[in-house]
């Protein structure tokens, strides 16, 4: 188990600047995700922390120790990497056991150890296997396996479900919990899937476009994001967002009224998560609209409700409602499920 | 009513299959014809020099048809010790060197190889480009140059000549084949390797070879078909005939007394061929192994 930290960590390809100093702590025996968009540099980020990537500016330091200058292999960790990058010439078995035999390891110790994860991972039966012989959920067991024989202090994930099937990847989501919680070794984990970043975090870390938006349980992201970016990035669906604008003590929204609101002035956003915005209930502020489009989805139902103004926001109900295109609904929602963001998207404490 | 209509289409769609069934068969007999024809034509030297090496002197050029009217297997016991020096020497000879080169050729080019796919050194695309320049220059315009380096090092007359190159990664084609090959393979094997503990020479020797067996096989056999039968180079740097390789020996067998031995001549040259058969056969399969192999993914 170890800590990881980052401070001012810049990336940059033959001068063109992909990650613009980032401070991040991870602490020891903490399972952190990082999220973002495609291409702002989560893989680089994590390929900076293994020694895969070279890091342009800053430190990194693993365990209290400085490692900018340390190769791969002595920083002991273990990497999983999204297209698995088993050895096709090797036999499941050695696949585990290249690792430990670079270390020289005794021979029984390394037997034991390849035992032993087989067992966690139950692939007893494929060890004398060629990777080409395994499907991909067994080929993702193997490469975990790889990656705990070495009983490293760090574990590095970069999308590692993401070639399996839906309902493997919940399944080894499941599994990868459950390893977490038995070797208690600190975890960065790269991610698109927000189920998976909400579900497995210790603390999730919110990059986009090389810089870090936010840092905190999945708990405080959701419900307080510091900007605009992370309260649309976390949840899924999105949060609605409304501009408006506030005029000392209240905001005007167009559609729903005046919303009482002290503490800020000029252009404003004001954001609603979709579970929180209710429909036909006569208290509150209102909004009409008409239904666009209602998705079903069993235990719940997305309705699109398109406003007077043109802009098409999304509501959560039960799985029971009954909605259909071209109703006429009306839309609330309470003041405190809002959230608010300044002209610059960042968030501004609603006074309680 | 319906049956009879249910039966007729059944019908039609027997008749459809058995006419489509023909007209494939009509185009398979009409493939493997052309092919048979063109590879007659391919072989039909080799045949020839076949027939030969088992006629009398008198009847190879003389008789048209193949068929030798009487089997003169003497030709080939009496080609191999038709010249001062013994086959047996020459066929050592050809296989010290061919080996050689071969090991070589092998080892040093793949090193080269991994160095261009994987490895970062300043100056990387200028070499790169250097090496392939070589691939342009034909072998008769470094000849000269080459003998005089090679004279003054004083290796006239030796194997030398013809083998040290091959150990300095001198060939650009098998190079250039060999980091194609490389490159292909998923980087994200070498960075595994990486944290697995491996120095850049072990991943070269654990994972990047392995994989490459096809490539390496076929530079092997280039390699060897193009030393086996290098004639240039051995009649440039060898002198004395218990030297020789083979393609120069056989080339004896018309210059050494004015009266050319045809029959044990060409009895010789169907022996020569026979090491790159079966060197072809054995490494063959290894490229088909390796593309078995190759479902990386
Ligand atoms: N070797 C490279 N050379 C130049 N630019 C690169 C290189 N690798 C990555 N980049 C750039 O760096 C940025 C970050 O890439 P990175 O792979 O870290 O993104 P990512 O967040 O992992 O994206 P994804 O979610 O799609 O995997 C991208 O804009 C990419 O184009
Ligand atoms: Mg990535």
């Amino acid at each position: 188990m170890a800590s990881v930290t980052l401070s001012e960590v810049r990336k940059a390809y033959s001068g063109f600047a992909v990650i613009h100093g980032i401070d991040l702590e991870v602490q020891s025996g903490e399972f952190l995700v990082l999220v973002g968009p495609s291409g702002c540099g989560k893989s680089t980020l994590l390929r900076m922390i293994a020694g895969l990537e070279e890091i342009t500016d800053g430190t990194i330091s693993i365990a209290d120790r400085i490692v900018n200058d340390l190769p791969a292999s002595q920083r002991n960790l273990s990497m999983v990497f999204q297209s698995y990058a088993l050895y096709p010439h090797m036999s499941v078995r050695k696949n585990l056991a290249f690792g430990l035999s670079n270390l020289r390891m005794p021979k029984d110790e390394i037997q034991r150890r390849v035992a032993d994860a087989a067992r966690i991972l139950q692939i007893e039966e494929l060890l004398e296997r060629k990777p080409r012989q395994l499907s991909g959920g067994q080929k993702q067991r193997v490469a975990i396996g790889r990656a705990i024989v070495r009983e490293p202090q760090l574990f590095l994930f970069d999308e590692p479900l993401s070639n399996l099937d839906a309902e493997l990847r919940v399944q080894m989501r499941v599994e990868l919990a459950g390893l977490y919680n038995r070797l208690g070794t600190t975890m960065i984990y790269v991610t698109h899937d927000q189920t998976e970043a909400m579900t497995m975090a210790t603390r999730i870390a919110v990059l986009n476009k090389g810089n870090l938006e936010q840092i905190g349980t999945p708990y405080e992201l959701y419900n307080a994001p510091k900007n605009l970016f992370v309260a649309s990035f976390i949840g899924s669906p999105k949060m609605n967002l409304l501009s408006g604008k506030a005029t000392g003590n209240k905001i005007e929204l167009p559609g729903f009224g005046a919303l009482a609101f002290v503490g800020a002035a000029g252009e404003m956003t004001v954001g609603v998560r979709p579970e929180h915005l209710s429909i036909g209930e006569p208290d509150g502020r209102r909004a009409e609209g008409t239904v666009t489009l209602v998705e079903y989805l069993g235990s719940e139902v997305f309705i699109y409700v398109a406003l007077i103004d043109g802009q098409t926001l999304l509501a959560q109900a039960p799985g029971n409602a009954s909605y259909k295109r071209g109703d006429k609904v009306h839309l609330s929602f309470r003041g405190a499920d809002a959230h608010f963001f300044d002209s610059k998207g960042l968030r501004i404490e609603a006074p309680r | 009513m319906t049956d009879v209509s249910a039966s007729t289409t059944a019908e039609i769609a027997r008749e459809y299959r058995a006419e489509r069934a023909r007209r494939a068969k009509r185009a398979a007999v009409l493939k493997h014809i052309f092919l048979a024809l063109t590879s007659l034509i391919m072989i039909y030297p080799l045949i020839w020099m076949l027939a030969a090496s088992l006629k009398p002197d008198t009847q190879i050029f003389g008789d048209i048809g193949l068929w030798p009217g009487t089997f003169e297997w003497q030709n080939y016991a009496q080609g191999w010790n038709a010249l001062p020096v013994s086959f047996t020497t020459f066929f050592w000879n050809s296989t010290v060197v061919t080996v050689l080169s071969v090991v070589g050729n092998v080892i040093s080019c793949s090193f080269a190889a991994y160095a261009f796919a994987r490895l970062e050194f300043s100056g990387k695309t200028i070499w790169f480009a250097l090496m392939m320049m070589t691939l342009m220059i034909p072998y008769h315009v470094v000849l000269i140059p080459q003998y005089i380096l090679f004279m003054n090092l004083g290796w006239v007359d030796t194997y030398l000549p013809l083998i040290v190159p091959k150990f300095l990664a001198g060939d650009a084609f098998f190079i250039f084949l060999m980091i194609q090959f490389f490159r292909q393979l998923p980087r994200e094997l070498d960075e595994a390797a990486m944290i697995d503990g491996c120095s850049p020479f072990k991943i070269y020797w654990a994972i990047i070879m392995p994989l490459s067996l096809p490539a390496m096989a076929t530079a092997a056999i280039f390699s060897f078909i193009w030393t086996w039968e290098d004639f240039l180079g051995p009649l440039v740097y060898l002198n004395d005939q218990a030297d020789y390789t083979v393609p120069l020996a056989l080339r004896s067998f018309i210059s050494s007394d004015g009266v050319s031995q045809y029959g044990p001549m060409f009895a010789m040259s169907i022996l020569s061929i026979l090491p790159i058969l079966l060197f072809f056969i054995v490494f063959q399969r290894l490229i088909i192994r390796g593309i078995a192999m190759s479902g990386l993914k």
